[in-house]
């Protein structure tokens, strides 16, 4: 598509070029590592070897001798004063949260671990001596796989619990009285069809490491981090150091990625904080790669147990999910809670009359989960996306058929799902004939039967994904009925300046997103100012006072609303100097277009700008009338939005080799109102780029001592612009009836909806080989495997004793039907 | 991460490039490049002394005629050798096989010398130097010596060099008429090194394979030739069916390595399939 720069009419919908870019792309950038105060000093941290093990002694003496070096600290020098890392979603009131130190005291619990911290004038001074750091470990049993973590016995990961189980969250359809019985639909089933899918390891691998400086500034600290959260982080820093909240400021300024990896609060910058404190001077700490790789957190790391009951006429009566979600080594700000997002999606776009969902969250010594782009969504699509396949199979029956009969239809939304969410709007029809359409459905289907027929040994597959997700976290209610540690709302402010330009005020807090542009075209128009005369301030808790961040495709649906309605205030603030001064009544004037001016006499009319300068100047104001139009607004959605869409990917599996290549993927997403459509294309693109690549490329290794062996992008396998294919999109549009703009949130939606339609692609080229299954990344060697034995290719990756296919000895087991 | 404190040298002349080795002792290593030797110090997986950079050295650097062989310079760059016309018409195998390592950043920098002395058995380059039987020109305290390409690797990442030695330039043999060459590589994203990947170079005489010389890459701890393979082929028909029966041999001699992108079974099998379609591509067996 071509960018289209529209200088008049609505910018609302238009493809503007981001406005940010030019700095990001010129080098003008200021991330954290870039910056140096005067007095700064540089930290390198020493991190555990070990994935297991006790401290029996640490000795820093001969760290501080080497040159350059401040001052070395080890956890025992922070144990009393760096608390426990916070953790805001205690799922259920009995969940475990075993602690999280900073600084490793007694234990180290995952490879990775921070150990000890050396403070010197040089970042490579600092580096050198952590050699000189001597640290004596006790080795403990790793404990690397899940199910092997639960049996009685096993060796505990935490000496302070009785078990690794963190929390079991159930629901319940009965139960809850959202829907029937589960234990109904399994008893009376005509079909059943039982899975274990793997959600393998990822590592969110945002572009800049993670970087974190410090300033002691009287009692407080002002502190700069990589991070998409500083309204929160600066919430947390106070109560997890007992600093002031008032005396804590938090600047997050450029921020290169973060997809979920730069929304906790991190031990780094604990520690950092705590160093900086104790001696009185600025100090950063920056992330080496391998660093980041190993310690920043990882995402997904579940085992599905999926069962899925219907009638023979392919009607589902059912859906009993069972997950273990690998927590880690530790609990991490959101990290319990990131299944339990999925929990509701599950049943998806489908009538299921009766739902269970039960999740154990494990610990196990490997580095910590939290949200990763998707966040239990991605997760829960696959499932419910692949168990539909394999039922469709099941049955003999046409997969998009099973899909048909079973999905809500346009005219039955608001829809409440049996999950208990209510779909405000949808038209899932509308998005699957486009995108059946656009990709070439039946001619594709007729040539993979004649590859079948001729036993070409390169096959053709092809895989279906129509996808709904719940974002734009989201309703404070629902986050309370959830036990999560914060609201919903997002924060914004508008203000008018002397000169009729325009500060916007938001509490998201933009790392690549685009909200500088999208933000300004949405006040251009609403107040008929020049897109280039709104200015967005946001990443400063200074200047940004209030907020919560940004994450779950939350900014435009939740923080674009809210400044949205402190537009509205400006407006109404403005009607009220206007009418004084065109001297009519207020209930005669109308706003269109930026001006003021009485109905059905056009002649007199007053530009905003007109108004904020006469405001600003506040000569002739009606009495009690402040002079200020400027308005704050503080939104709470009353809903989710629900993006949905179609994917559709035909893959060639060379059958020799086990390769898969995807020979066309077309996405038709209904992401309701477009406010950029150059930027709607970005967010699906680099979305589609990190689903496909759980399907195909990437995995975090961990052997069976518990070392990452993916520790570089060498064997961590990122895939680039030339491993990945032409991408075909399109849109549907159908408004959210949930918010004033009609907006759903685009940022996750390519990679919850990517992943299941590429693997059911392979799964279909295949079918005909006994393959049932693949496990993800489907690497070539696993296909040919697969191509070779039947089943899911699952339990072959690399050397026996790593969790390469969702557990060191994890039997795989395909369910029998 | 940052690599540890280092001496630094940067001679102009091989001369100079050896006095400076010698001098340095053991523990010193020569930057070509630095594709392979730069994430290594900044890995701190090595602990050099010293680091001789022989980016200036003119006369490594280069492609020339010498009569029945090319004479690469061992600083020759991957982009340079990819677009040099002597390679492009007497040995368009290094040209392709060079055209898939890594990305073209690290093509703009790496060296193809530099990629032959680090010795990587994943990495392109020494495969196809079997195949075309390359002899590798070293520089040491007693003046030059060649090493013949079945002598140069020894073992995993070691090469016949000893320590006070560097390699100056690869001789590369032209193919006579009748020759043609393909590299068939197989890895799982572009930038990464090969699973596995054969070299074939095939002489083809009246519908029949007079000679084939066959190499692998990543099947074993060096590069090895398929030399169950190559004998074969002597003679055999140009089609698909006996080329396909000549390579279910490829595996054989090999010692594949197991690791993340797959079991040593797995790279056999590779084998066989990659060095059939390598054949049949260098033959033009449609």
């Amino acid at each position: 598509m071509t960018a289209v720069e529209e200088r008049t009419g609505n910018q609302v919908g238009a493809a503007r070029k981001r406005k940010e870019d030019q700095h990001l792309i010129t080098g003008r950038t200021t991330w954290v590592d870039n910056m140096t105060v005067p007095g700064m000093v540089h930290l390198a941290i020493l991190r555990s070897p070990m994935a297991h093990a006790t401290i029996s002694s640490i000795d820093v003496s001969e760290a501080t001798k080497r040159p350059g070096v401040i001052a070395v600290f080890s956890g025992q020098d922070f144990a009393e004063t760096q608390g426990n890392l916070p953790c805001a979603w205690p799922v259920t009131p009995d969940m475990v949260n075993p602690g999280a130190p900073s600084l490793a005291v007694t234990q180290v619990n995952h490879v990775g671990e921070a150990v000890a911290v050396v403070a010197a004038r040089t970042k490579a001074a600092a580096q050198d001596a952590l050699e000189a750091i001597d640290v004596d470990y006790e080795p403990l049993p790793a404990v690397i796989d899940m199910e092997e973590a639960l049996k009685d016995g096993a060796p505990l990961v935490h000496p302070n619990t009785t078990s690794n189980k963190s929390y079991t969250w159930a629901f319940e359809s009965g139960e809850a009285g959202t829907g029937q019985p589960i234990q109904a639909a399994l008893d009376s089933a005509e079909v059943t069809v039982t899975r274990r899918f793997v959600q393998q390891r990822l590592i969110p691998a945002f572009m800049e490491p993670r970087s974190t400086l410090v300033q002691p500034v009287g009692d407080g600290v002002l502190i700069h981090s990589s991070t998409q959260i500083p309204h929160i982080l600066r919430t947390m820093m106070a109560l997890t150091l007992g600093i002031e909240e008032q005396k804590v400021r938090v600047v997050a300024p450029d921020v290169g990625g973060g997809f979920g990896g730069k929304i906790p609060v991190t031990p780094e910058e604990v520690i950092t904080t705590l160093v900086a404190r104790k001696l009185g001077k600025p100090a950063k700490y920056t992330e080496s790669r391998s660093e980041s790789l190993m310690s920043a957190h990882h995402g997904r790391d579940q085992i599905q147990d999926i069962t899925i009951t219907a009638r023979r006429d392919g009607t589902v009566t059912g859906l009993d999910v069972h997950l273990l979600a690998d927590m880690g080594a530790y609990l991490r700000l959101v990290g319990p809670g990131v299944p339990i997002l999925g929990a509701f999606m599950f049943p998806a776009i489908y009538k299921i009359p009766a739902y269970r969902f039960v999740c154990d969250g494990v610990f196990t010594t490997k580095t910590a989960t939290d949200a990763y782009r998707g966040a239990g969504r991605p997760e829960a699509t696959y499932a419910i996306e692949r168990i539909m396949d394999e039922l469709a199979a099941e049955l003999g029956m046409d997969p998009m058929e099973l899909r048909r009969k079973n999905w809500i239809t346009h005219d039955e939304f608001p829809y409440t799902m049996v999950a208990g969410l209510t779909y405000d709007t949808g038209n899932y029809e509308a998005a699957t004939d486009k995108a059946l359409e656009l990709i070439g459905w039946d001619d594709l289907r007729r040539e993979q039967q004649e590859r079948r027929d001729r036993k070409d040994p390169v096959q053709l597959g092809l895989g279906i994904s129509t996808f709904t997700e719940m974002c734009g976290l989201a309703p404070s209610r629902v986050l309370g009925s959830l036990a999560y540690g914060a609201g919903g709302w997002e924060a914004a402010s508008v203000r008018m300046l002397a000169t009729g330009k325009v500060e916007v005020v938001t509490g998201a807090s933009a790392h690549g997103q685009g909200h500088e542009t999208a933000f300004s075209q949405i006040v251009a128009d609403q107040l008929g100012v020049a897109f280039e005369d709104v200015e967005i301030i946001h990443g400063d808790t200074q200047s940004s006072p209030k907020g919560l961040d940004t994450y779950g495709s939350r900014s435009l649906a939740v923080g674009g609303i809210a400044i949205v309605k402190a537009g509205e205030k400006v407006i109404a603030k403005a009607k009220r100097i206007a009418a004084h001064l065109l001297e009519a009544n207020e209930d005669d004037l109308e706003f269109e277009r930026g001006s003021f001016s009485v109905k059905g006499s056009p002649g007199s009319a007053l530009s905003i700008q007109e108004i904020a300068f006469a405001t600003f100047m506040a000569h002739n104001l009606p009495d009690g009338v402040e002079p200020s139009l400027d308005s704050d607004a503080v939104y709470d959605p009353e809903n989710f939005s629900f993006p949905h869409g179609t994917h559709l990917c035909a893959i060639e599996v060379d059958t020799d080799t086990g390769e898969s290549k995807i020979r066309k993927y077309v996405c038709v997403d209904d992401i309701g109102t477009p406010i950029n459509p150059l930027i709607i294309e970005g967010q699906v693109h680099g979305g589609l780029a990190q689903g496909i690549a759980q399907a195909l490329f990437e995995e975090a290794v961990f052997d069976a001592d518990g070392n990452l062996t993916t520790g570089t992008f060498v064997d961590y396998t990122l895939p680039s612009a030339a491993d990945l294919p032409h991408f075909t999109t399109d849109r549907t549009e159908t408004a959210s009836t949930s918010n004033p703009l009609g907006v759903k949130g685009v940022g996750e939606a390519g990679t919850i909806a990517s992943t299941p339609a590429v693997i059911n692609a392979i799964v279909d080229a295949l079918r005909p080989f006994g393959v049932n299954d693949i496990r993800m990344p489907a690497t070539p060697e696993r296909v040919w495997r697969a191509i070779q034995d039947g089943g899911s290719g699952g339990a072959h990756r690399a050397a026996e004793g790593t969790n390469a296919y969702g557990g060191a000895s994890t039997t795989t087991s395909d369910g029998g039907n | 991460m940052i690599p540890v404190e280092f001496e630094y040298v940067r001679p102009t002349s091989v001369g100079e490039a050896v006095s400076a080795l010698g001098e340095a002792g053991e523990d010193a290593k020569i930057l070509g490049g630095g594709q392979s030797l730069i994430p290594i110090l900044r890995l701190r997986l090595a602990y050099p002394t010293h680091v001789i950079d022989v980016s200036k050295v003119d006369e490594m650097r280069g492609v020339r005629d010498d009569g029945d062989a090319i004479v690469i310079g061992a600083m020759t760059t991957h982009d340079e050798v990819m677009h040099d016309t002597l390679v492009a018409e007497h040995a368009p195998l290094i040209a392709q096989a060079t055209g898939t390592v890594a990305d073209p950043q690290v093509r703009h920098r790496g060296t193809f010398g530099g990629a032959l002395a680090h010795a990587d058995p994943a990495g392109d380059l020494g495969a196809v130097a079997l195949a075309l039987g390359c002899e590798f020109t070293a520089a040491g305290p007693g003046g030059e010596r060649s090493i013949g390409a079945s002598d140069f690797f020894v073992d995993y990442l070691t090469t016949a060099l000893s320590p006070d030695e560097i390699l100056t330039s690869i001789r590369v043999p032209k193919l006579g008429a009748g020759w043609s060459s393909h590299y068939e590589k197989f890895n799982r994203v572009a930038q990464a090194w090969s699973i596995v990947a054969v070299a074939a170079l095939v002489k083809r005489e009246n519908g029949s394979i007079s000679e084939a010389r066959i190499g692998l890459t990543n099947m074993g701890s060096t590069p090895l030739r398929a030399s169950a393979v190559e004998q074969a082929l002597g003679g055999a028909d140009a089609s698909a069916d006996a080329v396909g029966a000549a390579a279910e041999l490829a595996a054989e001699g090999t010692s594949a390595p197991s690791d993340l992108n797959g079991k040593a079974d797995y790279r056999e099998h590779l084998a066989r399939v990659l060095t059939k379609r390598a054949v049949v591509k260098a033959a033009g067996i449609s």
